[in-house]
């Protein structure tokens, strides 16, 4: 069972049908108590960081987040819930995150168009588990704010204006700044790979 | 590097794919959610639903259809028509449609797009300008209302206004072009292009492969929109992609 974290930022439709593609059980999570039959969580998110940190707190998904987190258990961060896992952004103002990566999130330099809004190449810097399969591909992106955070933590990233971390990730924790689920064949090969990790982990 | 969008549109009355559809070797063509599956399929990057319903009935039959489609397709895609308020774009946006287009509701109510913007977020604002030249002015005119009612707004102005508002792209349809099969209107899609900063759809005027080539290599545009040459099978998006590739246009490849 995979546990969508529910607090109110953005479609999560689309995500839940990609999973249930993927025979893939799945339920959204409101409370900590809701997380009891889950093996992973998925943290979704489309919206401004600031109101997402504030309505995680609110929900106190929060701590339930940071906890299953502590505990080694897997977390998947989907476009601003990617960004919602380091330390703090500059969208409007100055905003503490998650931190559970290191990393500021950053508005796109001048001289693109912004948003960043379609398809571009992922190119993998990292063996992982999530690449199996395949080596490069075109996923969707919709964001106007980029995680600056060490090659370290980076595990594919994308060209526009300059390198932009795609796929971040460190142990149980992995953070996509695209959809895979608005991402054709490649966005559902790099879930069922995450999936069918889970799976082994399990 | 970011790839240069196709976009099949889909206009849909109460419940239905209209014009031309039956041209498509399809179980059943005029069904929205098979032809978005079919387009997807195909590799188009991102769709566009129409709703040219005018009973409340067929309102709800869309919401019905956006829920299939985002069950069933693995691309993004936008809905517009007949979105007036904030409630509405909820309903859309709730059913799995990624974005909504505004045209006439901008236009009477600027402040709706702002509204959506700061709710929803700029990524899903899309707004549609119909666009037509009008000599005594020397610049192009926007129209509403299906592009039957001129306003007193100059497109480029206008253009800036909704990207200032919030939008989070521009749908920019040439009328002069549109039907005519012969290339989308290069001028107005540089202009516009030149005075925001935000993605910008060409659209009106595709007959060929060349008209995409043409508007990715004169302008500045982020995607090209067409709706008849795919549906009536005139060319279709493999086609035109594959060309695109050979003239170095980036684009999405489908292995």
């Amino acid at each position: 069972m995979i546990g969508i974290i529910d607090y109110e930022m953005g479609n999560i439709f689309s995500l839940r049908a990609a999973l249930g593609r993927l025979d893939c059980q799945n339920k959204l999570v409101s409370q900590e108590a809701d997380t009891e039959d889950c093996s992973a969580l998925i943290l979704p998110g489309v919206g401004a960081f600031g109101d997402a940190m504030k309505n995680l707190k609110r929900k106190g998904l929060e701590d339930v987040v940071l906890h299953w987190v502590k505990t080694g258990k897997p977390l998947l961060g989907i476009c601003l819930g990617m960004q919602l896992l380091f330390a703090e952004s500059e969208e409007h103002g100055c905003h503490k995150g998650l931190a559970i990566l290191p990393g500021i999130i950053k508005k796109i330099p001048l001289g693109v168009k912004v948003p960043h809004m379609g398809w571009n190449q992922l190119k993998i810097v990292k063996n992982h588990y999530l690449f199996a399969g395949f080596s490069a591909g075109f996923v969707y992106f919709v964001h106007s704010y980029y995680a600056d955070t060490k090659t370290e933590n980076i595990l594919a990233s994308t060209f526009y204006g300059l390198e932009l971390p795609a796929i971040v990730g460190r142990e149980n924790v992995v953070g996509m700044q695209f959809h895979p689920e608005k991402s054709g064949s490649v966005g559902m090969q790099l879930l069922k790979n995450w999936v069918e990790q889970l799976e082994v982990v399990k | 590097m970011l790839t240069k969008r196709i976009i099949p549109c889909l206009d849909v009355k109460d419940g239905r794919v209209v014009k031309g559809v039956s041209f498509l070797n399809l179980r059943d063509a005029g069904d929205p959610v098979e032809l978005a599956s079919f387009y997807d399929q195909h590799g188009a990057d991102e769709l566009v639903f129409l709703d040219i319903s005018a009973s409340v009935e067929g309102r709800k039959t869309m919401l019905e259809i956006v829920r299939k489609t985002a069950e069933t397709i693995t691309i993004p895609f936008t809905v517009g028509g007949g979105i007036n308020s904030t409630e509405d774009i909820k309903k859309v946006l709730r059913s799995g449609a990624d974005k909504v287009s505004l045209n006439t509701a901008a236009v009477l109510d600027p402040y709706l797009v702002n509204k959506g913007a700061e709710i929803f977020g700029n990524q899903c604002m899309v707004v549609a300008i119909d666009a037509k030249f009008n000599g005594e002015w020397g610049t192009w005119q926007v129209f509403t209302h299906g592009g039957s009612k001129p306003t007193n707004l100059p497109v480029i102005e206008w253009a800036q206004k909704v990207e200032e508002l919030g939008a989070g792209e521009i749908l920019l349809t040439s009328m002069d072009c549109d039907g005519h099969k012969e290339g989308f209107d290069l001028n107005l899609t540089k202009e516009v292009c030149r005075s925001v900063s935000i993605p910008v759809i060409a659209s009106g005027g595709a007959g060929k492969k060349e008209d995409f080539w043409q508007v990715f290599d004169k302008t500045d545009a982020d995607a090209a929109l067409a709706a008849s040459i795919f549906h009536y099978k005139e060319t279709s998006v493999p086609e035109i992609k594959s060309f695109l590739k050979d003239k170095g246009v980036p684009i999405r490849w489908l292995d």
